[in-house]
């Protein structure tokens, strides 16, 4: 166990080196530059400028500079934010982001499996024709449409919910479901069929045979390992959706990661986006690795 | 009666209308003086120095006093300084300042102050970005460009309260420019102590009606009145909070929750829904801007061809671009400067014409710079990506196409991919707009300036630097009008620019916010405005 934990260490750093190193050559690529603006800087001042943030050095160097600073923990300034570093940005945003990520993915999950597995007992029944149809609707609707729905009914019209902001529990509401119907969606899916799978399987014939309370066959049974693809799933898409989705953060006026990261490489603030894309790898890979450790236990025969 | 609603420019009452609301309830102040604003981009700094944009200079209005102030409806009054004498050769300002001028933190206000924060916006280490406004100032571009130490610069204090600024040659909008962030004071004590960091909760010290009490990046900035400001008994509103929201639907959104007061942009698919169902929330009013067409002077088609330039622009109809594209009421413009104090807008003489007479002069004109229909002239048009700039582009070239036969390809790029296109002169035809730094002519005239770094389409015309020039140099207010007129008059005349409409600016307000009044520059005060009873 701590010696995969420790192989995984060592081959996630290549892993980030990579990441880092594609990420960098790929926003230095684009054209345009982070002072670049409708007002034209004085030349002298642009000269400045890039040599205070180091853009007047060879790229090689600007890299290297980058990984020692970042091999101390430091992420720079933001080109954009000036008053704030990448650091504190990404401190202030993603304990938002994983607030709302988090209890989306909470309320998906415990949503989606219920659903799915309540459509795979039923199988082909009118039940689960009706959750299964709602559950493709609910993948195919994208969160733009969705969301600003959500806020003209229970905002704008019936002003049960704020429309957007940080606050109290209310301000979450909206922004989580609009964040958990697709997973709940993707999820009930991806249960129902593995469900029906497990059902079918000898040991369950024989749980049933032993004449079982169908309960206990689901929840002490049939739900662990029916949860295996759900839990690869739930890996990167964890990741995901707790370091922010920009439409989201933006419908809602929402302070997380997601929004510095588009806002980053539209401003090509170099440092922010770098420090977002290092930050989403180690997540990314942290999940990963959760994700292998929890196999074991959903499953004895996996070996680590 | 409005209590609490008195301040020195007496002269200032509500421009709204609250003959609707009605009833004496109407009339009276709400208990809690709380204003929610939307407030488009996050502010990139609350460094007045370092700013450039227009959702930071909203923020910093609030919270910094200038020498010169602007009242409600843009009209200059005395802010931080009391009142200010200018020598005869136009050159030499002395203000004096307000004894009872403090900092947030209970400092008076001293001339060193601002001779500090002068110097400091114009030391290159500070890295201004907009240092090109306070230029005016004696030694100030030197000093800008590292040439000479900023302590040479052309401001001294002759006392605690008297502030003398030297300048290079007279320049009778210097007033204005005072109004502009880079001309704001900072606190050097605590600028000294903080860094350029200083600009945060906690350690950013400013001398206006507000102070700095909150930021949350991306969700908000709030404000509280500072109780040393001079005339904190005259301010009303208490708390102002701005919300970085880009996403106009968003806005718009948040407007109708009540959870807006005032917005600076409005979702403009939505504007006839806006003037059907809240028309006495919507205000629209001419801004200090020019939206235009660039022609890239530089490279053919249109190097040396000012009469095929001034073909395409002719054939353009700016009265069905204002009525039924961009449609909120903007102005169809024919010349470069927009209405601005002390000049006559100029136009040539064709925009007087008939569609008729227009369209068979632009295609003589056509001819003449040898197209013809089996032969047509081939341009490419880039805008950044937009909805409304790529609607606009396809309505520019079908007009282009139907009165001349031209063919136009349009191509978008995005926002800094468009830039350094424009800047490194990769271009044929391109969509820009401009939006003054002041209210002045100058301010557009001195972008066609074959010198200026923002001169895109390339052009060189050396009588039009002359009468820049020596407008510089005129004291006379006048015969300095007539001068950047006339330059006017050989810029449209050889059309490197082909302007479109004139830009108006667009706010939902809700009706229980007073004292609200529109202006060229679009600047709002806080202090000027109260919430009703509602």
């Amino acid at each position: 166990m701590l010696a995969f934990a420790f192989r995984r260490l060592l081959s996630a750093i290549p892993t980030l080196l990579v990441l880092l190193a594609l990420s960098f050559a790929l926003i230095r690529v684009a054209p345009g530059g982070p002072f670049d603006a409708e007002k034209q800087i004085p030349p002298e001042i642009q000269e400045r400028l890039n040599e205070v943030y180091h853009l007047d050095e060879p790229l090689y160097q600007q890299f290297g500079r980058y990984l020692v600073g970042l091999a101390q923990g430091d992420f720079g300034p933001s080109f954009q934010y000036k008053d704030y570093t990448v650091t504190e940005l990404i401190a202030a945003g993603f304990p938002v982001s994983l607030k709302l990520g988090g209890l989306a993915m909470l309320l998906a999950l415990f949503v989606g499996v219920s659903i799915g597995t309540l459509a795979a007992l039923k199988q082909n029944s009118r039940t689960d024709h009706a959750v299964m149809g709602v559950a493709m609707t609910g993948i195919s609707i994208p969160n733009f449409v969705l969301a600003p729905l959500l806020v003209l009914v229970f905002a704008v019209t019936l002003r049960w919910l704020p429309a957007g902001g940080l606050g109290d529990w209310r301000n979450l509401v909206l922004p989580v479901i609009s964040l958990a119907l697709p997973q709940i969606a993707y999820i009930a899916r991806l249960t129902r069929g593995s469900m029906i799978e497990v059902l079918r399987s000898d040991f369950i014939r024989t749980a049933r045979a032993q004449g079982l309370p169908t309960l206990e066959i689901i929840l002490g049974h049939a739900l662990k390992p029916a949860l295996v693809p759900i839990v690869s799933y739930l890996g990167p898409a964890t990741a995901g959706i707790i370091t922010g989705s920009v439409v989201i953060e933006q419908i809602f006026g929402v302070p997380g990661l997601g929004r510095y990261f588009v806002q980053g490489a539209l401003n090509r603030d170099y440092t922010l986006v770098m420090g977002i894309v290092v930050f989403y790898g180690v997540l990314i890979i942290a999940f990963n690795f959760f994700v292998d450790l929890a196999y074991r236990w959903l499953d004895p025969r996996v070996k680590l | 009666m409005l209590a609490g609603c008195s301040s020195d420019n007496s002269a200032v009452g509500a421009a709204r209308d609250y003959g609707q609301i009605g009833g004496a309830s109407g009339t009276e102040l709400a208990a809690e003086q709380v204003l929610h604003k939307g407030n488009g981009a996050e502010p990139q700094t609350l460094d007045p120095h370092r700013a450039q944009g227009v959702p930071e200079g909203n923020i910093l209005r609030d919270l910094y006093e200038p020498l010169v102030m602007e009242a409600p409806d843009g009209e200059l009054i005395p802010g931080a300084a009391e009142s200010w004498m200018l020598s005869e050769d136009g050159r030499v300002y002395t203000f004096r300042l307000r004894q009872d001028g403090r900092w947030s933190n209970g400092d008076p206000v001293k001339a060193n102050d601002w001779v500090f924060s002068l110097r400091r916006g114009l030391d290159p280490a500070t890295l201004s970005v907009y240092s090109g406004i306070l230029y005016p100032i004696k030694n100030a571009a030197a000093i800008n460009r590292g040439e000479l130490p900023p302590e040479k610069l052309g401001v001294r204090a002759l006392d605690d309260l008297t502030l003398e600024i030297t300048l290079e040659t007279p320049t009778p909008f210097f007033l204005g420019l005072l109004n502009h962030s880079m001309a704001y004071p900072v606190h050097p004590a605590s600028v000294a102590q903080n860094g350029e960091r200083f600009a945060r909760p906690g350690t950013l010290v400013s001398n206006g009606a507000y102070l700095l009490k909150d930021w949350v990046v991306q969700s908000h900035i709030e404000l509280m009145r500072n109780p040393n400001f001079r005339e904190n008994a005259a301010t009303t509103i208490d708390r102002v909070f701005y919300y970085p929201i880009e996403n106009a639907d968003a806005v718009f959104a948040r407007y109708r929750a009540d959870e807006l007061d005032f917005t600076t942009t409005i979702p403009i698919r939505q504007l006839e829904f806006i003037k059907a169902s809240m028309p006495s929330d919507y205000v629209q009013s001419p801004y200090l801007g020019v939206y235009y067409y660039g022609l890239n002077t530089t490279k053919a088609p249109f190097k040396d061809q000012p009469g095929l330039r001034k073909a395409l622009s002719m054939a353009i109809d700016r009265e069905i671009i204002t009525e039924k594209l961009s449609g909120a009421g903007e102005l169809p413009a024919y010349g470069w400067v927009p209405e601005v104090q002390g000049y006559q807008q100029q136009q040539p003489e064709w925009a007087m014409w008939t569609r008729e007479q227009r369209h068979a002069k632009a295609r003589r004109l056509y001819e003449e710079a040898g197209y013809t229909a089996d032969d047509p002239l081939v341009v490419e048009i880039l805008y950044n990506t937009s909805q409304d700039h790529k609607r606009l582009a396809i309505a520019i070239s079908a007009m282009w196409k139907q009165v001349l036969g031209v063919e136009t390809r349009l191509l978008n790029q995005e926002w800094k991919v468009y830039l350094q296109t424009r800047t490194l002169k990769n271009t044929q035809a391109f969509r820009s707009g401009w939006i003054g730094d002041y209210n002045d002519a100058h301010t557009f005239a001195e972008l066609m300036h074959s010198k200026n770094a923002q001169n895109d389409p390339g052009w060189v015309n050396l009588s039009y630097d002359a009468l820049l020039e020596q407008a510089a140099n005129e004291i006379d207010l006048q015969k300095r009008a007539k001068l950047l007129e006339e330059a006017e008059r050989v810029l449209l005349d050889e059309t490197p620019i082909i302007p479109i409409y004139f830009y108006i600016s667009k706010h939902l307000i809700k009706p229980w916010v007073g004292g609200f009044e529109p202006n060229i520059m679009d600047h709002t005060y806080t202090k000027d405005l109260y919430i009703l009873q509602h």
